[in-house]
């Protein structure tokens, strides 16, 4: 800020932030609104889930509600259905992110080539991105995964195969392929966006210093993707965290606790046991998870912001 | 760019990319399929792709077995209300930190990001309690209220990402010309930010429609919206499968023409504009 | 009317201080230039005067009355942007009526100035058309158009031909300029391009880091420039500065001489003895670019051709009129 020639710059930023007296105050008061409801949104229900989790608080006994400390965190924790589920939760999130950003990649690079009618491929594509996911997990449920008369099964007497019982035998591979039919559209467009925005100067530049294709691709192309796949694993990572109604409708969490995941779990010690303490033990837990990832996306994000 | 491409790498891509596009979608189509065979045919063994009895009886049956309409009005209320109200708050929001930032507007903003990453299970507990103490459990008002909360930071990132790029010097120009703030939003900042508004009304909208967590949690009947409807086909009550195809298909077909107009937008709007 | 006065004007932004206490009396009707290098406060000192900023201390008094705390459409000024800024989603008749019907103007009345004001750009063809269907000269024009069109009592520019190509720039300120003659109305013009100064200013502000360093007319400039900053940013090619032994022959530590003022001679005719580095021939000109040695890089400029290329030896001396003397702290002695 010393030196003259910052000058400029400063001044720019300042007039930005600036203006006259009068649109400041109006612009305080048309921010209160959001702000305000947000911050109760967030602030409220977070201190009331730290207040339960301190209570052994169970609404089937709502009488005797007696403050236990960290008990419930320490039965939450120590819960054998805790550490399956956060197993589960694990595998399904890191599962569907290598499946989405594997196969997003060579999708996107596909559909950014010559394609003949490339906005209609575009539009199937993303289409399992729009259908709500009680449906997609109830078509792949009973359509195509059903071990008698689902598709799949078909498919596999057709080559002599024994068909797969899918929710009994691999449940949580069926949740995973499920989830990730609908987060690779997500993948894949951004993936395709980001192509899209790569000059293709650089790409020529490239291809003048000698570069082949496969080098263009590994020097230029990939770095370039680089951003795009971290928000695309940040992003996809908040929404995989909290998968719950294509389990609420497929396995209900079963067989056994095969497909629980943390949500799946803390929703069914809330509404189905309703271990209030105990549930909003396991609900500070996700925040914390969440939060996590969170820090890093919204250092991206922010990063991005001052660009 | 200007090169010809070779007729032959033209033709591999395009097969390749259709074939990709169809196996993605086929689920879908399947679906559809399904909606329009008997029951018997829906479960059939080996299956019939086009050949099979065209009926449109499971679309009928849809509303006699359940009241379909009454969830279609939920969704569309809730969705719709959600979407509106959220806007409401949002676009005074936007315009003013795309316009008048002020030093804490980055942090603001990041806030309001990181409410949205606050795993709704996390809050499930105290919201059930609060809802069910205030009888709002199973109301369009409750549904409403909370999806339009969850989704208030995303309407205010995207319309502050959009507002952004209308120049300031446009809205300068305007207060030269002695518009008020007023006619300054009705004459020169809605015609220019129209576009923008609309995509994210289109997204909210899609996000709210598909919203299947609180929806689930907090409804059973009265204000179940679609998402509810259709998750009450998975309790198996013998052949039903072409029945919760139609049911499924009604539901799904009016986002997804949205969702296809709004694809662009959809980037964007989910990537908080990190990617455009 | 249309006179403008600024006293004791201040601007910060926070601990950064961007105009430090500007005293200048702009006449009715005067074409005022604002120049000066990035971020030496032009812009800004001109946001002021429209009131798209605040001033932190100090007066702007249009027609004798303070207007500090009115607000811009009150100050009866009209601006031309550096991005034009027009409305995208209106006509050139929307953008140019604008104004006139915030302030309220009868329909009959409106149309008859806007039409007015596009017979006067050459822009009644377009009327109808979309921004973005114009050319970059032509959305110049509309911006033009929208300032004069409220007949203010001053025009205020902001490097509006910064985004025009070479040919075009000189046409629109021949245009601008008579366009200013004609409606006499007072314009102060915002720019780095000290030609453009030249050319277009009855008067000259040369702002540098926040301060005005001189005001005066283009030729009270250029012959008399008050310091160092001033002599070297009016004129082109710069004026070149000796200082040392060379200088204090002169009775002075500085000395400067313009290009135009320095006599090349073929070598060995006294003077000060250098070697041509790279000579540009324009035809009507030649630039010399000579290294003189202890006394540095020096700039001549020969009007006509000279059939000098480098290597070649000559000798430079100035015209002894037309040296400029400055002292220790780079203000101008006067003779």
């Amino acid at each position: 800020m010393a030196t003259p020639l910052s000058l400029e710059s400063v001044s720019q930023r300042g007039t930005a932030a600036t203006g006259t007296r009068q649109t400041q105050g109006l612009a305080r008061l048309l921010l209160a609104p959001a702000v305000g409801l947000l911050f109760i949104w967030m602030i409220v229900p977070l201190a009331l889930t730290i207040y339960f989790s301190t209570l052994h608080y169970n609404l089937l006994d709502s009488e005797s509600q007696q403050f236990v400390g960290l008990d419930n965190f320490r039965y939450f924790l120590t819960d054998p259905a805790f550490i399956a589920s956060l197993q589960n939760t694990l595998v399904l999130v890191g599962s569907v992110l290598a499946l989405t950003i594997l196969l997003g990649i060579p999708l996107a690079l596909l559909l950014d080539q010559p394609v003949l009618g490339r906005s209609i491929v575009r539009l199937m594509v993303i289409a399992p991105f729009f259908v709500m996911p009680t449906v997609s997990a109830l078509v792949w449920k009973n359509l195509l995964m059903h071990p008698v008369s689902g598709l799949f099964a078909w498919i596999a007497k057709l080559f002599g195969a024994t068909p797969i019982d899918w929710f009994n035998d691999a449940p949580l591979f069926a949740v995973i392929l499920i989830v990730s039919w609908q987060w690779l559209p997500f993948a894949t467009l951004i993936l395709l966006t980001a192509l899209q925005s790569l000059d293709e100067e650089q790409k020529e530049a490239a291809e003048m210093d000698g570069a082949g294709a496969l080098s263009t691709f590994i020097y230029i192309t990939v770095p370039h993707l680089a951003r795009p796949i971290t928000v695309v694993i940040l992003i996809e990572t908040i929404f995989l965290l909290t998968v719950f109604a294509e389990i609420f409708v497929t396995t209900g969490g079963g067989p056994g606790l095969q497909t629980t995941n943390i949500a799946f779990l803390i929703y069914s010690q809330a509404l189905i046991q309703y271990d209030i303490g105990s549930a909003s033990a396991g609900g500070l837990v996700a925040v914390v998870i969440a939060n996590i990832v969170a820090f890093f996306l919204v250092r991206i994000v922010g990063r991005n912001l001052e660009a | 760019m200007a090169r010809a491409v070779t007729t032959n790498r033209v033709v591999i891509s395009t097969a390749a990319a259709w074939l990709c596009g169809f196996l993605i979608f086929f689920p879908i189509l399947w679906m559809v399929l399904a909606s329009f065979k008997t029951e018997l045919e829906a479960f059939a063994i080996p299956p019939s792709f086009l050949f099979f009895h065209w009926t449109t009886e499971n679309y009928a049956t849809v509303q006699e077995r359940s009241d379909y309409l009454l969830h279609a009005l939920n969704s569309i209320i809730i969705a719709g209300g959600s979407t509106i109200i959220a806007m409401l708050i949002a676009i005074p929001a936007a315009w003013s930190m795309a316009f008048s930032p002020t030093k804490r507007t980055k942090d603001l903003l990041l806030w309001m990001l990181s409410t949205k990453m606050m795993p709704p299970v996390g809050v499930l507990v105290p919201i059930y309690l609060i809802y069910r103490d205030l009888g709002l459990l199973d109301t369009r008002v409750g549904l409403t209220f909370i999806l339009c909360l969850g989704n208030l930071p995303i309407v205010v990132w995207m319309l502050f990402t959009y507002f952004k790029e209308i120049p300031k010097d446009i809205l300068e120009a305007a207060r030269m010309d002695g518009a008020t703030i007023g006619r300054e939003l009705i004459y020169v900042l809605t015609p220019m930010a129209v576009p923008g508004l609309a995509s994210t009304l289109l997204l909210n909208l899609i996000l709210a429609w598909n919203e299947a967590f609180w929806t689930l949690n907090l409804s059973t009947l009265q204000a179940a919206p679609l998402t509810v409807f259709i998750a009450s086909y998975s309790s198996p009550e013998g052949l039903f499968w072409a029945k919760l195809s139609a049911a499924s298909t009604l539901a799904i077909a009016p986002i997804l023409v949205l969702g296809w107009f709004s694809q662009r937008q959809l980037v964007r709007g989910l990537t908080f504009g990190a990617v455009k | 009317m249309g006179q403008i006065a600024l006293q004791g004007v201040q601007k910060s932004f926070g601990p950064v201080h961007i105009i430090k206490g500007a005293d200048l009396d702009i006449t009715d009707g005067s074409f005022v230039v604002f120049v000066g290098p990035s971020g030496c406060g032009k812009t800004t000192l001109l946001r002021l005067i429209a009131g798209l900023e605040d001033v932190t201390g100090g007066a702007i008094l249009i027609d004798g009355r303070n207007v500090v705390d009115v607000p811009p459409a009150k100050r009866g000024l009209s601006m031309v942007f550096q991005s034009y800024a027009l409305y995208p989603h209106m006509s050139v008749r929307g953008n140019i009526a604008f104004g006139l019907k915030m302030a309220g103007l009868p329909k009959a009345e409106i149309n008859r100035k806007v039409e007015a004001a596009a017979a006067t750009l050459n822009l009644t063809p377009y009327l109808e058309r979309k921004p973005r269907e114009l050319s970059g000269g032509q959305r110049q024009r509309v911006a033009i158009g929208r300032a004069i069109v409220r007949e203010p009592k001053a025009f205020l520019f902001d490097e509006p031909l910064s985004n025009l190509d070479a040919a075009l720039r000189v046409q629109m300120r021949l245009e601008v300029t008579r366009l200013q003659k004609q409606l006499a109305t007072t314009a102060i013009y915002v720019t780095h391009d000290q030609v453009e100064a030249m050319t277009m200013a009855d008067k000259i502000v040369v702002l540098n880091a926040g301060k005005i360093e001189q005001y005066g007319s283009p030729l009270d400039l250029y012959e008399r420039p008050n310091n160092l900053f001033v002599a070297g940013f009016i004129g082109s090619p710069k004026m070149n500065f000796i200082s040392g032994e060379a200088a204090r022959q002169q009775g002075a530590p500085t000395i400067g001489v313009r290009p135009e003022h320095l006599k090349v001679e073929r070598a060995g005719q006294g003077g000060w003895p250098g070697t041509v580095s790279v000579a540009e021939h324009l035809g009507s000109d030649t630039f010399l670019y000579v290294d003189a040695g202890q006394l540095g890089m020096l700039t001549a400029r020969y009007i006509g051709e000279l059939s000098l290329s480098p290597g070649d030896k000559v000798s430079l001396s100035p015209e002894p009129a037309r040296i400029h003397r400055f002292d220790e702290s780079g203000n101008a002695i006067h003779a």
